[in-house]
């Protein structure tokens, strides 16, 4: 397989886009990333999207995109994995140049979630119909069930929980692109409207448009694009039950655990070795449980790291410097390149007040569902 | 120089607290006491329409205004809660009131804006010299579905206003109205209950209506926030007008006394006319007065007023909207409500 690098990004501001359609967000960021490398062809192009039929009745976007980027002729499609399908269409474009297929290939995320569906029931179709879905359940009621695993099990407690939305949106208030560009404390957090306890209101992403869009290149022809490109060191991708009953252990993410060995492995690092990390933190315990299963922190310790500060900002390892899905807003399709971009532009030194000092080695997991499917990658400096 | 020479208001006695409507449905009352700043809603009696509503407000106006019914040229009725689908309302309240049968009379629907949609109308007959006098009414008895945000803040009743140039409470200093195709809430024919965007509600719709036709206004007149000594805006929760009220730059002592909406709700066609029967309870002469209103659909109306030194001389003939809100009230339990709301379906 080739080297690959990753030499452009674009990405819009996340939040209620009232004003942009699907393809209003998918055209800005990519054009984005098309002029930061100065090229206007592209060899493929993926898009990664949860759920653009029930969200505003819209399928069949590869094409559509490429067309309204005024492509029409390139190959192109849509990788879906729920909330980690930008996370899923990275790794197709990296292996589409890996392996000697194409050259120039773009990997792109994006959702439109505020157009009047039923966001809740939309996003519950990512669960299980059968043994979940069916009974009623939703999102916040699984993350809820793991909170209370991880509780039972560690002594995790509901200031842990607040820990990590009050980092991350401290890390969100220095992030001109994020949704939420305020701070709040843990009485905040802990005073806020009850959603599935212990689960409140600002322990949960928000309902999100946005796109994200990254340029790939073999690496060895990245300096025709960019003077720093960012080496895709490796890739992992896993799945585990798609039920939450059905898991050993409710508060272990298993498929995180193998998707973060798996690129671990390809890349040649321990985790010790990373500088910094982008995770789904699609609600406050998710970043606990990821960071766990991801051995960047101790089984247990993941609020501990959040309320230490070693995981904020001038930690040891600072997690979701973007201010995560939490502060930054979680288009789900286009998380997994949103996170992809912010390791980018903190290896090439470009995060401004959110830079994180002398990072060479950076990482971002993308989730699906309550952890059926995890994808992580690994980026070096070059 | 046209302006208000009448004006009154009416709240129905029934009441429910937020809390009850919650215990009902299952839901946190404090996030809707906090979240929406509503502790309870007025609730029309069995049998209390839009019309009733509009003859008791309209009385209240002919008592201030003192003078004969029969010199009214025009009748304007805005609500989203008309009885009849065909039959205008206007025409009882008109006979009712003793006006006509030599008068204009029409019913008007623009979501909420329908009100001040009445008095904008009535108001420029008499400016234009068309008709002597013109009564504009904005009353609704707000349908909001059960189980739905809007359970919280549909409520009933409204406020009238009649239009002249002698001897005038108010005078209209200027208007201004903002418009734009904005699905953000509507009903269709045949429905019982309206529908709508959710959080589209917000900015996209009443936000960017109410703030542009506000500005719009100030730049109009040369005003600024500062110059007026009350702002009322439409209340479709507690939050939303005060949040509008702030972006614009008025305190909160500017804008609580048209602030009714936290125990009346929202009167949809109702609402701002309501908050502005209530400053005019209490303004001074020479105290300047904006209300925007604002209808789903989208659109703003706003209007600049002069208090003049006969409003104190004649408020006190009629009713304030005060001694509505703060008098005798009747608390129903959500069974009751459900039964005089006629939510609870029996076969005949």
């Amino acid at each position: 397989m080739r080297e690959v690098a990753i030499v452009a990004a674009g990405m819009t501001r996340f939040g209620e886009l009232w004003q942009s359609s699907l393809r209003d967000l998918f055209v800005e960021a990519a054009l984005e990333a098309l002029s930061g490398a100065e090229t206007d062809h592209v060899d493929g192009i993926y898009v990664g999207n949860m759920s653009g039929g029930q969200f505003v009745g819209q399928e069949h976007l590869g094409p559509l995109m490429a067309d309204y980027l005024g492509m029409a002729g390139v190959a192109a499609t849509r990788v879906e994995s729920a909330c980690a399908s930008g996370g899923m269409a990275l790794r197709a474009a990296f292996f589409d140049v890996a392996s000697g297929a194409s050259d120039l290939v773009l990997a792109a995320g994006l959702e439109k979630m505020n157009d009047g569906a039923d966001v809740t029931a939309v996003l519950a179709s990512a669960a299980d119909q059968e043994t979940e879905a069916y009974h009623g359940i939703t999102f916040p009621g699984l993350y809820a069930m793991i909170a209370r695993a991880h509780m039972e099990e560690y002594g995790t407690t509901d200031e842990d929980l607040a820990a990590v939305s009050v980092k991350n949106h401290a890390h969100g208030a220095l992030n001109p692109k994020a949704q939420f560009r305020r701070k709040v404390t843990a009485e905040e957090v802990m005073n806020s409207s009850l959603v599935a306890a212990p689960l409140r209101l600002l322990h949960c992403s928000p309902v999100s448009d946005g796109a994200a869009a990254v340029l790939l290149c073999p690496l060895d022809r990245a300096k025709e694009f960019t003077d720093r490109p960012v080496r895709i060191m490796g890739t992992g991708a896993a799945t585990g039950s798609m039920a939450l009953a059905d898991r050993q252990d409710p508060a272990f993410l298993d498929a995180v655990s193998l998707s973060a060995g798996r690129a671990y492995k390809m890349a040649g690092i321990k985790p010790s070795d990373v500088d910094v990390a982008e995770v789904h933190d699609c609600f406050s315990i998710a970043e606990i449980c990821v960071t766990e299963a991801m051995c960047i922190v101790d089984r247990g310790k993941g609020g501990e790291a959040a309320r230490s500060g070693f995981t904020s900002l001038g930690g040891k390892l600072p997690v979701n410097t973007s201010g995560g899905l939490k502060s930054k807003g979680h288009p789900v399709g286009a998380t997994g390149i949103a996170q992809t971009i912010e390791i980018f532009e903190q290896l090439r030194g470009e995060s401004g007040d959110r830079q994180v000092k002398d990072a060479h080695i950076g990482l971002a997991q993308n989730m699906g569902g309550s952890g059926a499917s995890s994808v992580v990658h690994v980026f070096q400096r070059v | 120089m046209a302006g208000i020479v009448g004006y009154g208001a009416f709240v129905p006695r029934n009441r429910i607290k937020s809390e009850e409507i919650a215990r009902q449905w299952g839901k946190d009352p404090e996030t809707i006491r906090r979240g929406l700043l509503l502790e309870e809603k007025s609730v029309p009696g069995i049998d209390e329409d839009t019309i009733t509503i509009s003859v008791a407000a309209a009385r209240s106006a002919l008592d201030r205004a003192g003078i004969d019914p029969q010199k009214i040229g025009a009748v304007y009725i805005g609500s989203e809660s008309h009885p009849y689908a065909v039959k205008p309302s206007g025409t009882v309240v008109a006979d009712a009131l003793g006006i006509g049968p030599e008068v204009h009379v029409a019913d008007f629907e623009f979501a909420c804006k329908a009100g001040t949609e009445a008095m904008f109308v009535a108001y420029g007959l008499v400016e234009a010299g068309k008709v002597e006098y013109a009564l504009g009414i904005g009353a609704d008895t707000s349908q909001g579905a059960p189980n739905d945000a809007l359970e919280f803040s549909a409520s009933a009743g409204g406020a009238a206003f009649i239009f002249g140039t002698r001897s005038t409470l108010a005078d209209v200093v200027d208007t201004y109205s903002y418009t734009s195709d904005t699905p953000d809430f509507w009903r269709r024919e045949g429905e019982f209950y309206p529908r709508h965007g959710g959080r589209f509600t917000g900015e996209p719709a009443y936000f960017k209506h109410v703030l542009a036709a506000s500005r719009g206004m100030l730049e109009k007149t040369g005003l600024k926030a500062a110059d007026f000594r009350y702002a009322v805006f439409h209340m479709p929760n507690g939050k939303f007008p005060l949040a509008a009220g702030k972006q614009l730059g008025f305190k909160k002592e500017q804008l609580e006394t048209g602030w009714v909406v936290n125990t009346m709700g929202n009167t949809y066609s109702g609402s701002s006319p309501t908050g502005l029967a209530a400053i005019l309870d209490v303004a001074e002469p020479d105290d300047l007065i904006l209300i925007t209103s604002f209808g789903s659909g989208a659109g703003s109306d706003s209007f600049v007023l002069r208090a003049t030194a006969e409003l104190p001389k004649r408020r006190g003939h009629a009713p304030t909207v005060r001694s509505m809100l703060d008098g005798r009230r009747r608390y129903l339990t959500y069974g009751e409500y459900a039964k005089v709301r006629e939510k609870i379906i029996v076969n005949t």
